[in-house]
């Protein structure tokens, strides 16, 4: 596999920088090269955060680019801010809950997810970002899901059983939603 | 093996931990907080020492009583928090003693912003404080670097006696990359000087004054002399695809992986680009560059200031090539930019 680069961006408090990081665990589960390299400091809760996760075969050389492959999107601002950021056929994955406007490039995968609803109807609003995460490794494969669901607990190591049940659960909508709606 | 994924700042002070550090001393500062964080979750399970002090001029005061001892001893900050302890790097480069100095850097002058930069550059290169003294630099590139440098840095203090800093990028100090944990130093240096109480020998006195003028010279001549020795054992630099190279771009920490890319784009456009990344800023590695002059027609120096290491590959050409400069701050440039950068130059100079 080439260098995949994919950017999560969004308000500060929507789980931008997890996303990203549960994505790096998953990655290097999968024994590939990986890096995480946030946007650090200026986030807080209402702010704006974001991060680039770099995946490849090969050793990575720039962690950083001015043009990922692929863009995961949870606010508006964000889709102004970066949607003529993305490579030319890349991927663009928005949260329709959201963002309030149509993307305006025409060469790009769009894939639109209401996860701020589908996250209340599961009764789990802060599962929102793992919802996501899920649609978005289910249709992309930038990490094998079924790899991905063997290390979920590896993952979240440390963190609390009910805790790691209710970030599956949401992550495993997020699947079933991409099955049936991309 | 096995890898784990660490913060650049957390694998530095894990790899400072199994080089055998008891004693950390420091004040928070961004983007540097992490490897605070971590020690004084870390330290005083191992029998350590993990002080916030009231103020950097007093952890770096406190560094060096530490490092008198001969403990293994070390201190993190960013820009501002390294200039305040300025003062005290003199006196302990002046004193021989060996710690660990990290500067997680950021822009500045003044307070600057809290974003990545490379603009302490002769701030560290050129000692720093007042009078004649160097501190040995070390720029890591990658997250495994942060760690293999914290135990090679004390390594390389405890051998010749100096002050060594590592000095990285804030975003190098924030990402996370997976990285394989270096085994725990068990074979550690003599200090026969270190004051360890003086029962039954001669006292061992730490000092840096020195009124009678022939003393003081003495002192300065002693510490050229081990300058010089660092100088002709330590220099280190990584070469890219220089034995042919036009055109050489010379680019430290993680900005020579940014360069490393572009280097890569440039060659499949035809492009005889090379890259030499130094890995020592101090001593810097000079014979690289000269080597590489035999072919290479210009260097371009890709720095995260306006314009500092630049002047280092100058005096290493002594006019043997041309140098030229690109630069940013508070953000790494990407490979896409250093591309447009490099094709710019060597179309210019008409490789």
């Amino acid at each position: 596999m080439a260098e995949k680069q994919v950017l999560f961006a969004g308000f500060g408090g929507q789980g931008v920088l997890s996303m990203g990081q549960f994505l790096t665990h998953a990655a290097l589960s999968a024994g590939k090269h990986v890096s995480w390299v946030p946007s650090y400091g200026a986030e807080m809760r209402g702010g704006t955060a974001n991060c680039l996760v770099t995946i490849s075969d090969e050793e990575i050389s720039s962690p950083v680019t001015e043009n990922p492959l692929m863009a995961v999107i949870l606010n508006r601002p964000s889709l102004d801010k970066f949607e003529n950021k993305i490579k030319p056929n890349g991927t663009l994955v928005v949260n329709s809950s959201l963002v309030d406007r149509e993307p305006e490039r025409d060469d790009l995968k769009i894939l639109k997810i209401p996860v701020n609803k589908l996250a209340d109807e599961l009764g789990n609003p802060r599962g929102a970002n793992m919802i996501l995460l899920g649609a978005y490794m289910e249709k992309t494969q930038v990490v094998e899901v079924e790899r991905t669901l063997e290390y979920f607990d590896v993952i979240f190591k440390g963190k609390k059983e009910e805790i790691i049940q209710k970030n599956k659960e949401a992550f495993l909508a997020g699947i079933e939603y991409a099955r049936r709606h991309w | 093996m096995e890898k784990v994924l660490m913060k650049g700042n957390e694998a530095l002070a894990e790899g400072a931990l199994r080089a055998g550090c008891k004693a950390y001393f420091g004040y928070p500062i961004t983007p540097s907080s992490e490897i605070a964080e971590y020690m004084a979750r870390k330290l005083p399970d191992s029998d350590g020492v993990f002080l916030q002090a009231e103020s950097e001029i007093a952890a770096i005061n406190m560094v060096y009583g530490a490092a008198s001892t001969g403990a293994r001893v070390m201190t993190a900050s960013s820009g501002p928090g390294i200039s305040l302890k300025q003062e005290g790097i003199s006196y302990i480069a002046e004193a021989e003693l060996p710690c660990l100095i990290i500067n997680i850097s950021r822009g500045g002058p003044g307070l600057g912003g809290i974003q990545p930069a490379q603009s302490d550059y002769f701030q560290a290169t050129r000692g720093g404080g007042h009078g004649d003294y160097h501190v040995m630099v070390l720029a890591p590139a990658s997250v495994q670097e942060m760690m293999d440098f914290a135990i090679e840095g004390f390594e390389l203090a405890d051998k010749y006696r100096i002050p060594v800093m590592i000095m990285a990028e804030g975003t190098l100090g924030q990402m996370m990359e997976p990285i394989i944990l270096r085994e725990p130093v068990t074979k550690f240096y003599d200090k026969p000087w270190a004051t360890t109480g003086c029962k039954g020998r001669k006292p061992n006195v730490i000092t840096t004054l020195h009124l009678p003028p022939e003393e003081l010279e003495q002192r300065n001549k002693h510490l050229k002399n081990k300058y010089d020795e660092i100088k002709s054992k330590e220099k280190r630099a990584e070469a890219f695809m220089v034995e042919d190279a036009e055109l050489v771009l010379v680019a430290f920490g993680l900005m020579s992986r940014v360069a490393k890319k572009a280097v890569i784009e440039a060659r499949k456009n035809g492009i005889k680009a090379g890259l030499i990344r130094p890995i020592t800023l101090w001593p810097f590695p000079d014979q690289h560059i000269i080597e590489a002059a035999e072919t290479a027609k210009i260097f371009v120096s890709l720095e995260i200031n306006m314009g500092q290491m630049v002047e280092d590959i100058k005096l290493a050409l002594n006019g043997r090539a041309k140098a030229d400069f690109y630069g940013r701050i508070g953000v790494i440039p990407n490979p896409e930019e250093i591309t447009k950068v490099v094709f710019g130059i060597a179309e210019r100079e008409g490789l």
